[in-house]
């Protein structure tokens, strides 16, 4: 720690800068009747995906966990019949600290009755292009990028064949018979440093990979989840979903995911009932995604640390 | 010595990996927002100067190794080691060819380098940024000759050879930058 450490990280010019695209996110929005609501960073369930750790906060005793997304509670307010709604505001993710990544971050997230995953991605398009110019918006399904890229379809390679060209596109040490787990290596380490400089929207992952998107089946009879992300230079921006209304099954996903996460030696936390009974009382059908401000903003302003755009960034805290 | 997990790893630290000492150069976090955790890391191979590009899975942990920098008086060569000594105990250090390196020819009597210590023993020795040495040879200069820029070769002291001006001389004292090899102007000393 030094003593110039109370100052902010970032500069005035990009605190002015986050304040105007937090304007035009609003006006975006209010434009299209789809209207801002505040839900509360703490609750009683933590998420349940293996892959993300809550912050625990004590409460009067009791234990909590910083949201790590708005989704849950977004959900029981689309239940209670809302209408098209988005949050602007902070989630927080334990562990995650880095050039793209803060412990606590600002998350815009929104859900469109009606509509799907193909639908959203073009308002998708259309929210980044209104905050940065974008040389071009390709549009291509999780297999189309794999197979351009490496000649690979990755919902039939076994994880043998994954392993190997994952292998020849990073110096690995370790071992894993999750597929999933390569085909990780194999976006972040080989596909997203080709993306180019537009927007780059892939659709239809793994179902392996739902989380909770609803999962159909494709012109080639290949049962995938219906859901997308939007990378501009290859940078993650959003992930969203056609989402999955039932209750039923979100019960059972919920569960696997306890199971994995005991497999993992990972804390098993409270899962959200509510949202469990408020998509049981009916959810209206409906598509949701969440983009990361911060990576929108370091695009804005060309900045490639996010550390440069926080007011005070986890070190200074 | 105790060991660091990927969270914890910064520029600069030093940690064993297959068996050899290594200087972590850089450490990338990268997730996909619904995926496994990496760290993407560089390091270099303090035996060898190799730098490697190694993906961990976020929460693997790395042994520390005992290197550690510390600041000696450069004393004298033998011909087959050089001789370092510690400030504050007097203690002496004699490191070999292969830790001493290209460096060799900047390292003169009394300067003040860092000497890195692996185990107890010289693992390589970085002078100063910015050594004072005499040209022992060179050309005299020739009047209007500007085809090599208007430099020509001079040897120092240390046996080193660099690009000087055309006016400077046997004699004169000269300061280098120790990463470049650059002539960097006439030393205030002399």
């Amino acid at each position: 720690m030094t003593s110039s450490d109370w100052q902010p990280s970032a500069s005035l010019s990009a605190l002015q800068q986050r304040a105007e695209l937090y304007r035009g996110i609003r006006d975006f929005f209010y434009h299209r009747q789809v209207s801002e609501v505040d839900v509360p960073s703490l609750s009683r369930a933590a998420v349940s995906d293996p892959h993300i750790d809550s912050i625990s906060a004590q409460v009067s005793g009791e234990t909590l966990f910083l949201q790590t997304s708005p989704e849950f509670f977004m959900k029981r307010l689309l239940a209670a019949g809302s209408g098209d709604i988005y949050s602007l505001n902070k989630a927080f993710r334990n562990g995650e600290a880095g050039r793209r990544h803060n412990p606590e971050f600002t998350m815009l997230e929104w859900y469109r009755l009606g509509w799907d995953d193909q639908q959203l991605m073009d308002e998708v398009a259309e929210l980044v292009g209104a905050c940065v110019a974008l040389p071009s918006v390709e549009r291509l399904s999780y297999r189309d990028i794999f197979q351009r890229e490496l000649s690979l379809d990755p919902h039939t390679a076994t994880v043998a064949e994954l392993k190997q060209i994952a292998q020849q596109h990073s110096d690995i040490h370790w071992d894993d018979d999750d597929r999933d787990v390569w085909l990780d290596v194999l976006m972040t380490h080989a596909i997203e440093p080709r993306m180019g400089n537009g927007l780059v929207l892939v659709y239809d992952f793994p179902a392996s990979q739902a989380a909770l998107a609803r999962t159909a089946i494709d012109s080639t009879g290949q049962v995938v989840a219906r859901r997308f992300e939007a990378y501009v230079g290859g940078v993650e921006l959003a992930n969203g979903y056609w989402e999955l209304c039932d209750g039923a099954e979100q019960a059972q996903r919920l569960q696997d995911d306890l199971v994995k996460r005991q497999a993992m030696n990972l804390p098993c936390y409270p899962t959200d009932q509510h949202l469990v009974s408020a998509l049981h009382a009916g959810m209206p059908d409906c598509a949701g995604v969440a983009v990361g401000v911060d990576r929108l903003l370091m695009l804005v302003t060309g900045c490639s640390d996010i550390r440069e755009l926080l007011a005070f960034p986890f070190e200074r805290v | 010595m105790g060991t660091y997990s990927t969270n914890e790893f910064r520029s600069g630290m030093k940690v064993m990996l297959d068996g050899e000492p290594c200087a972590i150069l850089d450490n990338e976090f990268v997730k996909p927002g619904k995926g496994q955790a990496f760290n993407r890391v560089k390091l270099r191979n303090l035996n060898s100067g190799r730098v490697w590009e190694r993906t961990f899975k976020s929460g693997e942990s790395l042994e520390a190794a005992d290197v550690m920098d510390h600041d000696m008086e450069y004393l004298y060569t033998d011909g087959e080691f050089w001789h370092f000594m510690e400030p504050n105990t007097f203690e002496q250090h004699q490191a070999d060819s292969k830790a001493v390196g290209d460096n060799a020819k900047w390292l003169k009597e009394q300067d003040k380098v860092v000497v890195t210590l692996y185990n107890g023993a010289p693992l390589a020795v970085t002078p100063p940024n910015h050594v004072d040495l005499e040209i022992v040879d060179t050309d005299p200069g020739v009047k209007g000759d500007t085809a090599n820029g208007g430099t020509k070769p001079a040897t120092l002291s240390t046996g080193a050879v660099v690009k000087v001006p055309l006016f400077l001389s046997i004699g004169d004292v000269v300061r280098v930058d120790t990463r470049t090899g650059e002539y960097q102007g006439r030393s205030k000393e002399s």
